[in-house]
């Protein structure tokens, strides 16, 4: 498109476009820069922490912009984290809620969404809306009485209890977003399986991966903010055997403020998985958030 | 369309596939999330009763009333809500802006500079308030001097920035600004991008500078995701408990200072140091919070999203 208004133009405003082009090389230096400055500030602050953490006290402090050389490396802070913290199980239990969570959200948000959209039945535009209700309320709002039920549920200090939690919260814009997509599979599809004597449970399993850009969208949506949550796993799930990473390292680095090599590691070591898999995922990550926001 | 025989012929059996695909999300959303927040709003209504304190009983709006009124609540919560308006109108006129300059700069600049300056601007956002807490307390102790080295070239002089009544919060909303400038960023980019090269051609060859071709062309085209931005802005305000709790405890310190209405509802929920808990009238915190939403979010729908030119593009 641009080359055809750019040929059309150019006997006419030979200069113009001249000017017009220096100009903008000046300013795509300027965005390089601007941009550039503000990547630092970005990771600068996590860069110098991980950095840190691998070298001893004194260098720590003597100079903190340094790589660790072979004379200031030390593992002194990841040891003191191995032995008085519970690291390993603590990620173990974050895994477990948030890929528990992540599954009944997609399995029972693209469900909801499926029947919405495939079926016409009484209620159906007001279970919509009925769903539509929790995306713009905070779960949080409903503390008080969530601690009783999950009380009375026996499900106090377990992963099912926080689940369940994440599973409620995370389905309103998971059944938004799904049914948004799958609407728009054809119907001939689907019909052509019914002729076939496909049963309305295979339908949905064809459907399924047919949706897999809002399906990576409503996981990108979830799954960040179920991992990084300290509030429920504060309210919910204290106890040591099910304390998530989140809420681990609060209470670790609460108790080792003072002690500068355990902080570090222990930040690096809380940061390392979410840091890992957001640059393994990023691009279906952002795929996905750009997906969701054109949705 | 349906084949007419096939619908009539599965009208007559009992729908369980519908059952079976909806009943499990009903369940859980129902008893987990709906439930709680009307049976929250119920119990702001209610107080232990002065007998027995283990026994509940109906109070009407006493709760809100002692809330409003009591010398010990009544300060905590309007500086709860004076906090939260301070801490939205920083993410809103510093977060949001910030993120409306990179994304114009990331859509004017190669699509592969802009991938890896997008990735790397966003990584703060992964990160959990907790981390983001400690990174910035660590960043910012004297101690280690971080801070007042790099402040120093701006000739900004060493202070405890988080220890101050005057700088612990705009210091808390600044780092939540830099944990979360990422997602208005992507939202503005998205947008941006959407818009058709034809238009901004246009202005360009009627001689319009950069400037005038955002403000007259790009910015209007973007109006939608600015409110949605705001509104997202606005809901997000109520979660930041977990920052406030991370660096200040919960009793948001210095004095206060840096109190919102999560952290005040955690403390009137659980009780702190020698005040015992009160669950009731921490959901009648819950229940200012959730009015306060609700108003936010019916000025968004009626005010903003209403008013608003939508251009097909």
């Amino acid at each position: 498109m641009t080359t055809i208004t750019h040929s059309n133009v150019a006997p006419a405003g030979q200069s113009i476009w001249h000017r017009y082009r220096i100009g903008s090389r000046i300013q795509s230096a300027g965005a390089h820069l601007i941009l550039l400055t503000y990547l630092l500030i970005a990771v600068f602050p996590v860069i110098l922490v991980i950095m840190n953490s691998f070298k001893g006290r004194q260098a720590i402090f003597r100079n903190p912009y340094a790589l660790p050389t072979p004379e200031t490396f030390s593992l002194i802070g990841y040891e003191t984290v191995f032995s008085r913290g519970n690291f390993p199980l603590y990620f173990v239990n974050s895994l477990i809620v948030t890929l528990g969570s992540m599954f009944l959200i997609i399995l029972c948000g693209a469900m909801v969404a499926f029947a919405l959209s495939e079926y016409r039945f009484p209620g159906n535009t007001l279970l919509g809306l009925y769903f539509a209700l929790g995306i713009m309320i905070p779960i949080r709002l409903g503390t008080v009485s969530l601690l009783r039920i999950i009380v009375s549920l026996s499900l106090i200090n377990t992963h099912i209890g926080l689940i369940l939690v994440y599973t409620a919260s995370g389905l309103p814009l998971a059944v938004f977003v799904l049914s948004n997509f799958m609407r728009q599979v054809p119907r001939d599809l689907k019909d052509a399986a019914r002729v076939d004597g496909a049963s309305e449970y295979r339908i949905f399993w064809m459907v399924l991966p047919l949706v897999r850009p809002a399906l990576g969208t409503v996981l990108v949506f979830n799954m960040i903010p179920i991992w990084n949550d300290l509030w429920f796993p504060l309210i919910l799930a204290p106890a040591e055997t099910v304390k998530t990473v989140t809420l681990g390292a609060q209470t670790f680095l609460g108790q080792f403020v003072n002690d500068w090599n355990a902080v570090l590691a222990s930040l690096t070591l809380a940061m390392a998985p979410i840091i890992t898999l957001y640059i393994l995922l990023s691009r279906q990550l952002i795929r996905g958030l750009t997906a969701g926001a054109i949705k | 369309m349906k084949n007419p025989a096939k619908s009539s012929t599965s009208r007559k059996k009992f729908p369980t596939h519908l059952l079976v695909f909806l009943g499990p999300a009903i369940v859980i959303y129902t008893v987990f999330m709906v439930y709680p927040l009307f049976d929250s709003l119920r119990l702001s209504l209610y107080a232990p009763s002065a007998g027995n304190s283990r026994v509940e009983e109906f109070v009407g709006l006493a709760n809100y009333q002692r809330l409003l009124t009591d010398p010990l609540l009544s300060p905590r919560l309007t500086g709860a809500i004076g906090n939260n308006f301070v801490f939205f109108i920083v993410h809103m006129f510093v977060q949001n802006p910030i993120a409306l300059v990179l994304a114009t700069l990331l859509a004017s600049v190669g699509k592969r500079s802009s991938a890896v300056y997008r990735t790397l601007i966003f990584t703060p956002t992964v990160l959990s308030f907790v981390l983001v807490g400690f990174i910035w307390q660590i960043i910012l102790n004297p101690l280690w001097g971080i801070a007042d080295d790099v402040l120093g070239i701006f000739g900004l002089e060493s202070q405890p920035w988080l220890g101050l009544p005057g700088t612990a919060l705009p210091t808390l909303s600044l780092i939540s600004v830099w944990q979360f400038v990422g997602i208005p960023m992507m939202l503005f980019l998205v947008a941006l991008i959407g818009i058709p090269e034809e238009l901004i051609e246009a202005g360009r060859v009627d001689g319009a500078s950069a400037w005038r071709v955002f403000w007259s062309i790009k910015f209007p085209l973007i109006l939608p995701t600015v409110g949605i931005v705001a509104i997202l802005t606005f809901v997000g305000n109520f979660n930041a408990f977990d920052l406030v709790y991370t660096v200040q405890g919960s009793l948001a310190g210095p004095n206060f200072a840096t109190d919102l209405l999560g952290t005040f509802f955690y403390r009137t929920f659980f009780g702190f140091q020698l005040q015992p808990g009160n669950p009731t009238m921490g959901a009648a915190v819950a229940g200012v919070m959730f009015l306060i939403i609700m108003l936010g979010v019916v000025l968004y729908l009626v005010g903003w999203q209403r008013r608003i030119t939508q251009y097909e593009l």
